[in-house]
């Protein structure tokens, strides 16, 4: 039986590899890649901690899939701003696309 | 018949509704005759509902819905409908009938003739709700919807600026009266708790309030009088007034809207007897006005306004009436004034029109040999304002006179007849200016003609009604029909009913035909034999003469007492709002874009930088919990 913290330390790590990602890269749609790693990262945990105290309570998995929902919807919406984006000029790079700033 | 009383408005209100909607692209010429044909329809159902209040039905309140009801005090939309009301109706749609015939020839050129029957139709609908209102509040929405259209049809022709300026007088002398009116109206509210004709007049019978409070009512509605029907102090829109086209001047400003206040008075006639002295101040403003009025018309040289000065001075007559405790007599004037002053006006609107817009009677002249028709009419008119006998006038201001001085007001007796004599005088002379004597412009007369038939009818149907409409109803003198109709309707229950004796009556006919006689020898003799010479007569009179022309320096006084302290007033106001009012919140909008200034250059666009804020911010709260939950902060 693998331990609860062994889960735990492969969620964090997950985490924080997409939060760098999302701080770090350009490209929006690698910026997309990485907000998913961080929400499967959040569900590895639920996963984890849900079969580990699963006599008390088995509602943490029922959470993971309104995160894949989520998850879902999210990706749907940021692709379609992305796209909409591209056509108005054709970049990627977050940085480049700064028309609304105040 | 009285069911449908509310049809009469209606006709007109949907003639309002259709000529204003369709009437610019679609309907054009069209919308006179729409308008029309809804004012006679609803003088034929005026006639129907006279002849059922004539059939005895006195008194019926027809009503339509509820319209305010706070507790006990309730305001219905509601028709009161009695002797005086249907008369009033009837006088009321049956001359705007004729009129508005007569305007379907005289603005037929006009570009904006669609405007004009609209709101002509929309006046017609207004004045029909103030005759037939049975509380005071929705009197006072016909009230306003009069004043309104007489200021939209003044200004008619508002590319020009004497008829905006005219219009804007107007309106604002009539919300001077209007102000004396609301007063009256919160004053009953607060003495009665009722603004209810019936229920204000039952409970001044059963238990009169305290003197000073029914004053106070009374002097109040008086003044708004005063303002709609142009007397004393608040007369001098009405000349101005004359700007407007003509069938406008004869409808609004002649025969309709200005009788409104003889109207209310008359229906307050309860209030106004048990207010003492409050009749006796009514009386004399009316008598000061008649003869006032009359002394101006007398140098005008402006065919309208003539009229116009004519009109204050007969409706100064009908305040004089219901002042002497007479108000039969006004009502029967109201009526009589209505179609022979009504067809002053048209027929001079016919001479103007024949001249193609010459107002000035120093250029006319011997135009009866080419208007013939608008010549005898006009005759006839002139007859019954001169009160000549047999015709409407005599009739009726024989009743006036003779009851001021039947009732001891032998002062304002003496005044009637010396403006009896003006009266025969200044309209001998207006139309002898007009018609008779050698064409003082050439030109003009060459091209002068006849108006259509369409003007021609209307002008000889007022004329049939001004020679017989006064001796239908108001002979024999004081016991005639229209004392029989109004007499329970208007006069105070109880007060004693005052019939003089025949030889008495006789010599006063006797003294009024004799004043109207001698004002017409006067004006014969100065402008057909010139013996005296008008001219003459003007040098020998010098400054009195001035000031007659000049109408009294009232304007002017007007304008130096009053509009420039309101002038000087709106500028104070208008310094006080540009630099106080807009000025703070100039400065408060200036606050807040400064601290945007500093505010949006956390927006930089970098969706990077917001992505750090978010995960820095996480972080705080994450340290700041975790701090908490190890109690490094303390519990």
């Amino acid at each position: 039986m693998v331990p609860l913290g062994a889960y735990i330390a492969v969620s964090a790590a997950l985490f924080f590899i997409g939060c760098a990602g999302v701080l770090v890269r350009r490209n929006a749609v690698v910026i997309l890649m990485c907000v998913e790693l961080m929400l499967n990262a959040a569900n590895l945990a639920l996963v984890a901690f849900s079969r580990r105290y699963g006599a008390v309570d088995e509602r943490g998995s029922v959470f993971v899939i309104f995160v894949f929902v989520i998850a879902a919807a999210e990706v749907a919406v940021g692709l379609a701003i992305v796209l909409s984006a591209y056509r108005n000029r054709p970049v990627v790079d977050v940085d480049e696309i700064r028309a609304m700033k105040g | 018949m009285i069911q449908l009383v509310w049809l009469i408005p209606a006709f007109p209100l949907a003639a309002f509704l259709i000529d204003g909607l369709f009437g610019r692209r679609w309907l054009r010429a069209w919308t006179g005759w729409i308008a029309s044909a809804a004012v006679g329809a609803s003088a034929i159902v005026a006639i129907g509902v006279f002849l059922e209040v004539l059939g005895g039905k006195q008194q019926t309140v027809v009503q339509l819905y509820r319209w305010i009801g706070v507790g006990d005090f309730q305001v219905n939309v509601a028709a009161l409908i009695d002797p005086l009301s249907s008369t009033m109706l009837l006088v009321v749609t049956v001359v705007s009938f004729l009129i508005f015939v007569y305007s379907n020839g005289y603005m037929a050129e006009d570009r904006g003739l669609w405007r004009f029957f609209t709101w002509m139709s929309l006046f017609v609908f207004a004045m029909l709700i103030l005759v037939m209102a049975d509380n005071y509040l929705l009197m006072f929405v016909g009230w306003e919807g009069v004043g309104l259209c007489s200021y939209l049809l003044i200004g008619f022709w508002f590319e020009r600026p004497e008829p905006y300026y005219a219009a804007k007088k107007a309106f604002v002398m009539n919300r001077i009266g209007d102000w004396g009116y609301t007063i009256g109206i919160i004053t009953i509210f607060l003495v009665f708790g009722s603004m209810n004709f019936l229920d204000v007049f039952k409970r001044v019978e059963e238990s009169a309030p305290a003197q000073s409070a029914l004053t106070l009512i009374c002097l109040a509605l008086f003044f708004g009088a005063t303002g709609k029907s142009a007397q004393l102090p608040l007369y001098s829109w009405l000349p101005d007034a004359m700007e407007g086209p003509t069938p406008v001047s004869a409808l609004i400003h002649a025969a309709t809207m200005v009788t409104s206040g003889v109207y209310l008075v008359a229906r307050s006639t309860p209030l106004f007897a048990a207010a003492g002295s409050s009749l006796e101040v009514v009386g004399v403003v009316g008598a000061i006005t008649a003869i006032f009025a009359a002394t101006i018309a007398l140098v005008q040289f402006d065919i309208k306004r003539v009229m116009a000065y004519s009109t204050v001075s007969q409706l100064g007559y009908m305040f004089l009436a219901l002042g002497v405790g007479a108000p039969v007599a006004a009502i029967f004037h109201l009526a009589t004034h209505a179609f022979f002053k009504a067809l002053l006006f048209l027929g001079s609107g016919s001479v103007i029109h024949g001249l193609g817009g010459e107002q000035d009677m120093r250029r006319m002249g011997a135009l009866r040999r080419k208007m013939p028709v608008t010549f005898w009419t006009m005759l006839i008119a002139g007859g019954a304002l001169a009160a000549l006998p047999p015709l409407a006038g005599f009739w009726s201001k024989d009743e006036i006179v003779g009851a001021a001085f039947t009732n001891g007001h032998v002062l304002l007796y003496a005044i009637g007849i010396v403006t009896a004599v003006l009266t025969a005088f200044y309209v001998t002379r207006a139309l002898w200016m007009t018609f008779y004597g050698e064409p003082r412009d050439r030109h003009l007369y060459d091209h002068a003609h006849e108006s259509p038939r369409v003007m021609i009818l209307p002008l000889a149907a007022l004329a049939l009604g001004s020679v017989v409409l006064g001796i239908a109803i108001g002979f024999p003198p004081e016991q005639g029909f229209i004392h029989r109709f109004l007499g329970p309707a208007v006069e105070v229950p109880g007060a004693v009913e005052h019939v003089p004796e025949l030889a008495t009556i006789l010599v006063l006919a006797l003294v009024s035909v004799a004043a109207g006689v001698i004002g017409i020898a006067v004006a014969i003799s100065v402008y057909v034999r010139h013996r005296p010479d008008a001219t003459a007569i003007a040098r020998a009179a010098g400054p009195y003469y001035r000031i007659l022309v000049n109408k009294y320096y009232v304007d002017e006084l007007y304008d130096h007492r009053i509009v420039e302290a309101a002038r000087a007033f709106a500028g104070a106001s208008w310094a006080f709002d540009i630099h106080i009012i807009d000025g703070l919140a100039n400065r408060i909008g200036w606050l807040l874009s400064l601290s945007g200034t500093g505010a949006r250059r956390l927006q930089t666009g970098i969706v990077g930088n917001y992505a750090l804020t978010i995960v820095a911010g996480l972080l705080l709260v994450l340290v700041a919990y975790g701090g908490y939950a190890a109690g490094v902060f303390g519990r």
